[in-house]
């Protein structure tokens, strides 16, 4: 069972944990597309699409836009694409830092085994 | 053998960092608060940075100043900040002051398990805003090659 919470990190993660939904996002990177044109292309029924738009739209990934009797659906914000390409720049630069300061803690460890008990400061 | 570092954000104003290394406490701690030590582990070779001086007075109340040189810089940059609370070996707690106002407060503290110790570093932002902006400012292009590394990360998160 997928938890909602509030915060709008797991709303977009809860959003993407669907393949159909995924790859609707994929489609909208694309163009532009209606419901009615999403749903043939997932071989889906219009409710069935609509309700994968919903989440999307409430997780911000989605806008969507009324125009005569069609909805048109595109690309959100794109809030959590960024968001999780800067978080993983982000990661990987402690990830490097933390690589070398392995080697710091490595040697600090010999070096104050080989000095011994006694002469630990 | 490298350990797993992990990046989240937390909430709206938190990320936070976490990962085991090898070695007790107070060695961990003592790499992060020497100077000498700090230097070598802080600037990661990629980044093309230089660290042309570190003064670190590492207790609570003191100061830090680190200055770097880059080659696309017209002149080094200076990060700095205070130590609002240093309790060894267990906890560092440091502000970014080099931003003004939205400066960014850190945490990191250090917790023995066994001969390991697991370190969380905790950033705090002033704002959702700020944060926003920060990941806003760097953000970079390619949605399809943003979606492949999301779609790693959920692998790593376990689908």
């Amino acid at each position: 069972m997928v938890q909602y919470t509030t915060t709008r990190l797991d709303a977009s993660f809860a959003a993407l944990s669907d393949a159909t939904r995924r790859g609707v996002l994929e489609q909208l990177g694309r163009s532009d597309a209606s419901i009615t044109d999403l749903a043939d292309k997932f071989h889906m029924t219009l409710t069935g699409m609509k309700k994968h738009i919903g989440v999307l739209e409430q997780a911000g990934l989605v806008t969507t836009k009324k125009l005569g009797r069609v909805r048109t659906c595109k690309l959100g914000p794109r809030q959590l694409a960024e968001e999780t390409a800067w978080i993983e720049a982000y990661r990987q630069l402690w990830a490097s830092r933390f690589d070398k300061l392995d080697e710091v803690v490595e040697e600090l460890k010999q070096k104050k085994m080989a000095d011994g008990p006694k002469n630990r400061k | 053998m490298k350990n797993l570092t992990t990046a989240e954000r937390k909430s709206e104003r938190e990320l936070v960092v976490t990962r085991t290394f090898n070695g007790p406490a107070h060695i961990v701690f003592e790499a992060w608060t020497r100077p000498d030590l700090f230097k070598r582990w802080w600037v990661p070779k990629s980044s093309g940075l230089t660290l042309l001086s570190c003064e670190m007075d590492v207790r609570t109340g003191g100061t830090y100043r680190l200055v770097f040189d880059h080659a696309s810089l017209e002149q080094p940059m200076a990060f700095f900040g205070r130590y609002i609370e240093v309790t060894p070996p267990s906890r560092l707690v440091w502000t970014n002051d080099e931003g003004g106002e939205n400066g960014v407060v850190t945490t990191v503290t250090f917790e023995e398990r066994g001969s390991e110790t697991f370190v969380v570093l905790h950033d705090l932002y002033p704002s959702k805003d700020a944060l926003d902006k920060a990941i806003a400012s760097e953000s970079t292009g390619g949605f399809t090659e943003q979606f492949e590394q999301l779609d790693e990360l959920l692998v790593t998160m376990g689908g």
